[in-house]
């Protein structure tokens, strides 16, 4: 629909042909930047824990943990996020079949000011850490580093993890929780979770196990936009330069992903992601969704969808990884989008420079493609 | 290096007003509705507590029984917000429950709650103006404003 509309109303400037041939300043370098991972880490154990609304999203039957109170009997909302990044590194840890000691390092993330609840849980689990900060893009962030440990041959065990939580967002980006103020219809809501992922070396024990083929460091994309309730429509761009460097240098094409998925871009940033792509020559077919416009239904009132690390990474961590353990995904392609924004920055008058890192997972299985 | 950022320029300008005709728009007639209804029945509310007052107590003056209302009114609001359900009131009402008294209370009662949690100093009291800093600020220089145009104006005459 929306496609049509946009065909409809765009100026004589605006053509196709000429959104292709002009000049890109930034991003779209020939350098290449695909890492590869030959000795192919394996993602052996994961968990997500989500809130009570993502849970009675479309995809609520999936997550490992559902937390139905938003305190979690915890006094600050703070603590809560911290206690729901532990249930998620523990649990993931557990999954894998390991102890907390047998972990080398946790790389995590999380989105309030200095990164206060993975650096506390991390004081409390005990383990070498490494804070890393890519607003909602956290999450492919730090597995392409775990990754890079594990295939380099530092580490043999490391753990990806991050986490948010709606009412610590709110007030750290927003308004307090229970002020009474409308949002614009193209605004976000910020996911209540966390989730973690164990990345171990390949040996015969983790052969059965998905693993990271490659990943891709993105490059800061702004646009130029500058209202912060319009994410999607910042970060399409980023995860666009992503993508089309992910198709040109990877020698993948579009058809060789059972799923393509982007972060948070919401259901605006994912019809704006879709347009961009086409006049790039690109058409994105059913195997592209967004993380954003699946985790929360109609009816819940989030507008253009989900936003926060934990959007994409409760999903990648429960619905995805099941797929690609059973087989039924061959190879997924994950980009989370980033906005790198501050509310001072934007107060301030500065634009919104966002990222998208992506990392490519394949199962060790079938999958539709290969029969 | 003029050229590339005179393109990045128009790159910018060009997918900002496409990001301009895809992103969806508030319908302006429905939420003039949603705040007139609102805040109307705030108004209403506000007036029968009104009469109730000058019933009950009929010898109070028109001011008092205005401040016995607003107070009442402000109450209310707080009360609303503590129990959770004046931010979902507000999603529909808009302006209609920004602009009464009650969006000033619940404004104030929100941040309350909301920074408690770093103790009363450094929380409350401090956080306690993040959002009606504006409102009062403005009110107070817009005020003067007015007071002083109107001492010139009445002076001169």
């Amino acid at each position: 629909m929306i496609f049509k509309h946009v065909k409809r109303s765009r100026p004589e400037s605006m053509s196709a042909e000429n959104e292709i041939n002009m000049p890109m300043p930034t991003g779209f370098s020939p350098r290449p930047r695909v890492m590869r991972f030959f000795n192919t880490p394996r993602i052996v154990g994961r968990m997500s824990v989500v809130g009570e609304k993502e849970s009675k999203g479309p995809l609520g039957r999936y997550f490992s943990r559902c937390e139905t109170d938003d305190k979690m009997g915890e006094k600050t909302f703070e603590r809560a996020e911290l206690r729901m990044f532990d249930t998620a590194v523990r649990g993931a840890v557990r999954d894998a079949r390991l102890d907390i000691r047998d972990v080398d390092l946790l790389i995590s993330g999380d989105l309030l000011n200095q990164m206060t609840t993975s650096s506390y849980a991390a004081r409390d689990i005990g383990v070498p850490h490494i804070g890393v900060y890519g607003a909602c893009s956290t999450m492919t962030e730090s597995l392409m580093i775990a990754g890079a440990f594990v295939d380099s041959g530092y580490f043999s065990t490391v753990v990806g993890a991050v986490s948010s939580h709606f009412a610590t967002a709110e007030r750290q980006f927003r308004y307090p929780l229970e002020y009474g103020c409308q949002r614009p219809p193209y605004a976000q809501w910020t996911v209540t979770g966390a989730a973690a992922a164990v990345v171990a070396k390949n040996c015969k024990e983790t052969e059965r196990f998905p693993k990271i083929v490659c990943a891709i460091p993105g490059i800061i994309t702004d646009f130029g936009t500058n209202d912060l309730n319009n994410m999607g429509a910042a970060m399409a761009p980023a995860a666009m330069d992503t993508m089309y460097t992910l198709l040109t240098q990877s020698g993948y094409n579009v058809d060789d992903f059972d799923l393509m998925v982007t972060g948070d871009l919401g259901k605006l940033g994912s019809d704006i992601l879709r347009d961009l792509m086409r006049r790039r020559g690109i058409k994105l077919g059913q195997n592209y969704i967004d993380c954003g416009n699946m985790i929360y239904d109609v009816y819940q009132k989030c507008y253009q969808g989900g936003s926060g690390c934990a959007c994409s990474a409760t999903i990648f961590t429960s619905f995805i990884m099941d797929k690609l353990m059973k087989g039924e995904y061959k190879r997924v392609a994950y980009l989370a989008t980033g906005a790198l924004m501050s509310t001072q920055s934007c107060y301030q008058g500065e634009t919104i420079p966002c990222i998208s890192h992506a990392v490519i997972v394949e199962s060790p299985y079938g999958g539709k493609n290969n029969g | 290096m003029s050229e590339e950022s005179n393109a990045i320029k128009q790159r910018n300008d060009r997918y900002n007003k496409y990001v301009e005709t895809v992103t969806p728009k508030t319908s302006i007639p429905k939420a003039l509705f949603h705040s007139f209804c609102i805040g109307g029945l705030t108004c209403m509310i506000g007036q029968g507590i009104g009469d109730v007052v000058k019933v009950a107590a009929p010898n109070l003056s028109t001011d008092m029984v205005a401040n016995i209302t607003s107070m009442l009114l402000v109450t209310i609001a707080i009360l609303f917000t503590g129990l959770g359900f004046y931010d979902v009131i507000a999603r529909q009402g808009g302006a209609g429950s920004f602009l009464p008294i009650t969006g000033f209370a619940n404004a104030m009662a929100s941040a309350s709650m909301e920074f408690k949690t770093e103790g009363l100093i450094f929380g409350t009291s401090t956080k306690l103006f993040t959002v009606v800093g504006p409102v009062v600020v403005n009110g107070v220089v817009w005020s003067t404003v007015a007071g002083l145009l109107n001492l010139w104006i009445l002076g001169m005459y």
